[in-house]
């Protein structure tokens, strides 16, 4: 009966595990991929409802300490159903459009997230690496889905390549760790660990890993090429679902795992990273002219700001991390869609900037989405987008690290500059020529038009006096 | 949820959630947009159902009840600053409550009919239920804040009313001028709001004054003052009353609302709710009863000789408001209270009325226009009107009686009002404190209600009387009289009512000296004065029952002068030849009157002309060399960076993994040193 207990821990994970085997069978059998989209959504459909179950409930760890629940873990679950979900929903339409809508796509997609919410809740190095590995193996898929074009093989090569290298680094950090310590586990970890050479070499090496994973400078080479060559509802995929679990697992690490060692600083390293990544991101995102290559560029920037929020190390600054995610999920999941959409028209090819001329007045629900999304993205008062830059740097300041908020603040103020200049395409210049829009599907269309109201309600929602999202995560800690 | 609570909610939250439902349906639907008898159902049960309800709670509360405070939730709550969504029943708010409903209700009615083929329908009623909205957070706020919030909100939706038809750059840039003129009142009123929470450290209305001793007099003095400059903008007073005659580009119905109801009497209402601390300061009285008399007589002038039917309205709307304020000042808050009930009944006719004629008249013009006859005409000018009263005679009937009304012909509501408010002058006359300016004053009003009768009725003859002038001034429009037609029932019923409110609404204040001359015996008939007893601090007034009798007199000798002047002048719609002989009888004045006393000029060449020259040639100059070439010097240093490190990303793997393994070494090293 444990198991049984375990196993309902695990639920969303488990769900989406069984929901994968059947789609591939489905696959196999050559069922129609309607049927096979409507069955991944009524799977992901239950599992975020688990997931949001398993919010408020306790936390604990299950499977011989390989994996938590509750707290932190349930959210990271959370954030991965959700953004799977949001994701798959606008993928249909589009993967149509573009001709690559193949069925194996949402078993990959199934398959993945079970990586990801692996990830996101171990509590065990052997977990992590398993999720990391599950995640990843998935990704590489999704991301030569363009195939016979070498753009998408371009993508795939590429992250397969520096995805192993890096895995290398990262399992070597486990190796290095068990070494020194004689254990997985975080706990027995936190325990036995003292700060020799050996295990300082393996946290190293194992942040390596993380570094990777979300995209941190000066490892984040990959992502503008990758992000480019992948369809673009994938590549809201790959922004948003799996940088959210990456960045759980090491908040869940960094928590539980490094605190309770002395002599172990990680508060400079984090800095350096974050300032990296804040200012090499934003820079390389204002010469973009590719959009899908300005958001890639922009979600490493994003990455830099959750660090911030590491690197103060605080419960606030744990708190400010994940709320981040969340608003980082369902923004970047938005901005990727109207682009999604936007792009399922061959009139011009609209990943190209110059080309969104005018575009706002067409279909100007779009429009306005695109804009709401942006402006949250920038951190724009009263979008979710400027409450999650407000916790991370409020958490730097009171944590002392006055300089490094100050560089985040000039950093996103920098941003506003990429941003509204799609915005200043879309309401302010004239369209080179003439040419009908495709109207979006609704399920697509009120999909899109749910986040937008999600991003101006969380923006607003801690004015009510009602129990608010922050304040349940910071039950958490 | 008390009782209160629930129907305060209601009166409150219907406008709000009529604009909702209007305005974001009609947004998003098309089809809702074309669906107007829905459209119009809802915004008109959304201000019908809290009348009702205001009735309810006028008559469950008694004249000696204390105020009912129904707090919300708190808005703002900020280090000593707390400030509640908090809204109070009392008799002063309730009075404007009912006016702001009641009028606002059967306006809305009106305006089923007289916007039904506008395209922008939706867009309309939704504006109008905003509005209701707002002008409720107005006179319903239980703290200077929430008063602020609604008075913002009506400066807002006036300004989206009067730009209703914004494609027309005149009717837009008339929006513009009223919404600037009110921030220059706002601007006076937020530092008011500063000082008052120096002092009390609070804005609530009970905290205010209760502690009036706080204040030192200079504080006092100068707290009246801002707010009055705050009320000049909003209430259309002399210097900031420009806007109010422009703002008649608004579609009629809310040129009635908002412009002669309700909105613009907002300055006397917040007056009176202050009035206790305005009693304090002898100065600050003075300066309101000079400037509203002063607005009173410099308006009704001008108003003598303007041909627009509307702007005429919109001169007497200024010059009434001013009457109010010369009440206010004069000690009369329960006067100028009354003052502005009767006025929302009978000037809320006269533009009703004077928008069922413009319906006719553009009616005529879109008819000759479908006979392929191109007529030129201004379908608002009364030089081109005249004989209407024998095709619309309920206009005619109702506008006339709002005309008697606001002559001051007894016993019509204006008789009453305007006849408390000159008592309230001369009272203020015989005190120690300016006493002859005071006379002054009452000397300007009586003058101001002679001119008002006379213009009024020169109004009423010339667009009603007579022969129908049109086809006489424009040979192409031969046969335009039988184009001319009554409005629907939808737009008479308005009529009607405010007229019979026009006529009956004075009686609520009759004065109580006249009873007791007829009955012998002491009365209490007037019901305003037990009503707003515990708000309003009047002075009393000093006189005997023959110097009211004798002042009552003179007050309808002069009207009924005024009235037979017009008759014997303009009772054949003579509207031209009698005012030439104006012109020649008042000679240079007249020039001055038409000219409009040249205030538009005036803040031309101060204020506008020398703000435009100095943004030009100085703020522009510094905004593109300084500002914007600082900024693209930035934008270039940090563009060129990155475009610098763009070359890094090259594209080749290899090197990717080389930054890797830089990477993972600059990570060990931090590690490990």
């Amino acid at each position: 009966m444990d198991y049984l207990y375990d196993l309902n821990t695990f639920l969303p994970a488990t769900i989406m595990a069984a929901a994968g085997l059947v789609a591939i069978l489905m696959a196999a059998y050559k069922a129609r991929i309607g049927n096979i989209f409507n069955f991944t959504i009524v799977a992901l459909v239950m599992a975020l409802a688990v997931s949001i179950r398993d919010l408020f409930g306790p936390d604990g760890t299950a499977f011989f300490d390989m994996i938590a629940y509750g707290g932190t873990a349930a959210f990271g679950a959370f954030l991965v159903t959700l953004g799977t979900l949001f994701c798959v929903v606008i993928s249909r339409d589009y993967l149509e459009a573009i001709d690559h809508h193949y069925r194996e796509v949402y078993a990959m997609i199934l398959f993945g997230s079970t990586g990801m919410v692996g990830l996101a809740v171990s509590n065990d190095l052997i977990m992590l690496f398993l999720g990391v590995e599950t995640m990843s193996i998935c990704l590489y898929v999704l991301a030569g889905l363009i195939k016979g074009e070498k753009i998408g093989a371009e993508s795939a090569l590429k992250y397969v390549l520096l995805g192993a290298f890096s895995t290398g680094f990262l399992l070597y950090g486990i190796a290095l760790i068990y070494g020194a310590t004689g254990a997985t586990s975080y706990a027995v970890v936190a325990g036995a660990a003292e700060a020799t050479p050996l295990f300082l070499a393996g946290t190293a090496l194992l942040l390596v890993g993380f570094f990777f994973k979300i995209s941190a400078v000066p490892f984040h080479m990959w992502t503008p090429d990758v992000y480019q060559g992948t369809p673009t509802t994938l590549t809201a995929y790959f922004a948003t679902a799996s940088k959210a679990a990456s960045f759980i697992a090491l908040v869940l690490v960094l928590s539980r795992m490094i605190p309770e060692i002395e002599g172990v600083e990680l508060t400079q390293l984090l800095q350096v990273i974050a300032i990296l990544t804040m200012i090499v991101g934003n820079l390389i995102a204002l010469v973009q002219d590719n959009v899908k290559r300005m958001l890639a560029y922009s979600s490493i920037a994003h990455a830099g700001y959750i660090l911030v929020g590491l690197a103060a190390g605080t419960p606030e600054g744990y708190t400010g991390v994940l709320y981040y995610l969340f608003a980082y999920t369902i923004m970047n999941i938005g901005a990727f869609g109207v682009i999604a959409y936007y792009e399922r028209n061959h009139a011009l090819d609209f990943t190209d900037v110059h080309n969104y001329a005018g575009l706002g007045y067409k279909f100007p629900v779009m429009g306005v989405l695109l804009s709401v999304f942006l402006f949250s993205l920038i951190g724009i008062p009263p979008f979710v987008g400027f409450l999650g830059k407000y916790y991370v740097f409020a958490a730097a300041v009171n944590a002392g690290l006055v300089t490094l908020a100050v560089i985040g603040v000039l950093a996103s103020a920098a941003s506003v500059f990429y941003y509204l200049r799609v915005m200043v395409y879309l309401y302010f210049r004239e369209p080179h020529k003439e040419y009908q829009l495709v109207r979006p599907g609704a399920l697509f269309k009120y999909s899109l038009i749910l986040l937008g109201i999600l991003t101006l309600w969380y923006g607003i929602e801690p004015i009510f006096p009602t129990d608010s999202l922050i304040e349940l995560i910071s039950t958490y800690y | 949820m008390d009782l209160s609570t629930a129907l305060v909610c209601l009166i409150i939250g219907l406008p709000l959630a009529g604009f909702f439902i209007n305005g974001v349906l009609g947004l998003i639907s098309s089809s809702y947009r074309e669906n107007k008898p829905l459209i119009g159902t809802i915004a008109n049960v959304a201000v019908f159902a809290p009348f009702l309800i205001a009735l309810y709670l006028f008559f469950n509360h008694s004249a000696d009840a204390s105020a009912v405070v129904v707090t919300l939730f708190t808005w703002i709550d900020v280090g000593t600053l707390t400030v509640d969504i908090a809204y109070r029943i009392d008799q002063l708010s309730l009075l404007m409550v009912l006016v702001v409903t009641g009028v606002g209700a059967f306006i809305h009615l009106y305006s089923i009919g007289y916007m039904g083929h506008d395209p922008g329908y939706w867009k309309f009623f939704a504006y109008l239920n905003l509005f209701i909205f707002a002008m409720l957070n107005l006179v319903m706020g239980n703290n200077l804040l929430l008063l602020f919030l609604g008075w913002e909100g009506v400066g807002l939706c006036s300004y989206l009313l009067i730009g209703f038809w914004y494609k027309d750059m005149a009717k837009s840039d008339a929006a513009k001028k009223a919404f600037i003129y009110n921030r220059v009142g706002d601007f006076a009123f937020l530092i008011g709001m500063f000082m008052v929470f120096q002092t009390v450290g609070s804005l609530d209305f009970d905290v205010i004054l209760g502690n009036l001793e706080a204040f030192s007099s200079e504080y006092l003095f100068w707290i009246g003052l801002l707010f009055f400059i705050g009320a000049t903008g909003k209430s259309a007073q002399i210097p900031l009353f420009v806007w109010l005659p422009d703002a008649m580009a608004g579609p009629t119905s809310v040129s009635a609302l908002i412009h002669a109801a309700t909105m613009v009497t907002s300055g006397i209402y917040l007056i009176t709710r202050l009035s206790e601390m305005y009693v304090l300061s002898p100065e600050v009285m003075l300066i309101v009863s000079v400037i509203g008399g002063l607005t009173a007589i410099v308006a009704a002038t001008i108003a003598l000789t303007q041909n627009d039917i509307k702007r005429v309205l919109a001169y007497s709307t200024v010059s009434q408001l001013g009457y109010m304020f010369l009440a206010l000042g004069a000690g009369g808050f329960t006067a100028a209270m009354f003052h502005v009930v009767t006025h929302a009944f009978f000037k809320a006719c006269l533009f009703l009325g004077s928008g069922s004629v413009i319906h006719t008249m553009e009616h005529v013009g879109e008819k000759l226009k479908k006979e392929g006859k191109e007529v030129d005409f201004d379908p608002q000018d009364i030089r081109f009107m005249g004989g209407l009263r024998k095709s619309m005679p309920s206009t005619y009937k109702t506008f006339l009686i709002a005309t008697i009304a606001i002559a001051g012909i007894p016993p019509l509501a204006g008789f009453f009002s305007k006849d408390e408010i000159l008592m309230h002058a001369f009272s203020a006359g015989l005190g120690e404190y300016a006493g002859s300016l005071y006379m002054i004053l009452w000397g300007v009003g009586i003058a101001t209600a002679f001119l008002t009768a006379f213009y009024m009725f020169r109004l009423t003859f010339s667009t009603f009387h007579g022969k129908f002038k049109l086809p006489e001034k424009v040979k192409e429009a031969s046969g335009a009289e039988s184009h001319l037609h009554e409005s629907p029932v939808s737009m008479t019923l308005p009529l009607w009512v405010l007229a019979v409110a026009s006529v009956i609404g004075g009686f609520m204040g009759i004065p109580n000296f006249v009873v007791e001359t007829f009955t012998g015996q002491t009365a209490n008939i007037n019901l305003l004065h037990p009503w707003l007893d515990t708000i309003a601090a009047d002075y009393p007034i000093v006189m005997g029952k023959a110097v009211e009798w004798l002042l009552m007199g003179l007050a309808v000798a002069i009207a009924a002068g005024a009235v037979w002047i017009a008759w014997k002048m303009y009772g054949e719609g003579r509207v031209e030849e009698s005012d030439a002989v104006v012109t020649a009888k008042t000679g240079v004045f007249y020039k001055v009157w038409q000219e409009k006393y040249n205030f538009d000029e005036f803040y031309e060449a101060l204020v506008v002309r020398p703000v435009v020259r100095f943004s030009d040639r100085v703020l522009a100059v510094f905004d593109m060399k300084v500002v914007d070439g600082f900024v693209n010097a930035v934008g270039g240093t940090v563009r060129l960076f990155g475009s610098l490190i763009r070359y890094v990303q090259s594209g080749v793997i290899s090197s990717y993994a080389l930054y890797l393994v830089i990477g993972v070494i600059l990570v060990m090293a931090m590690m490990l040193s």
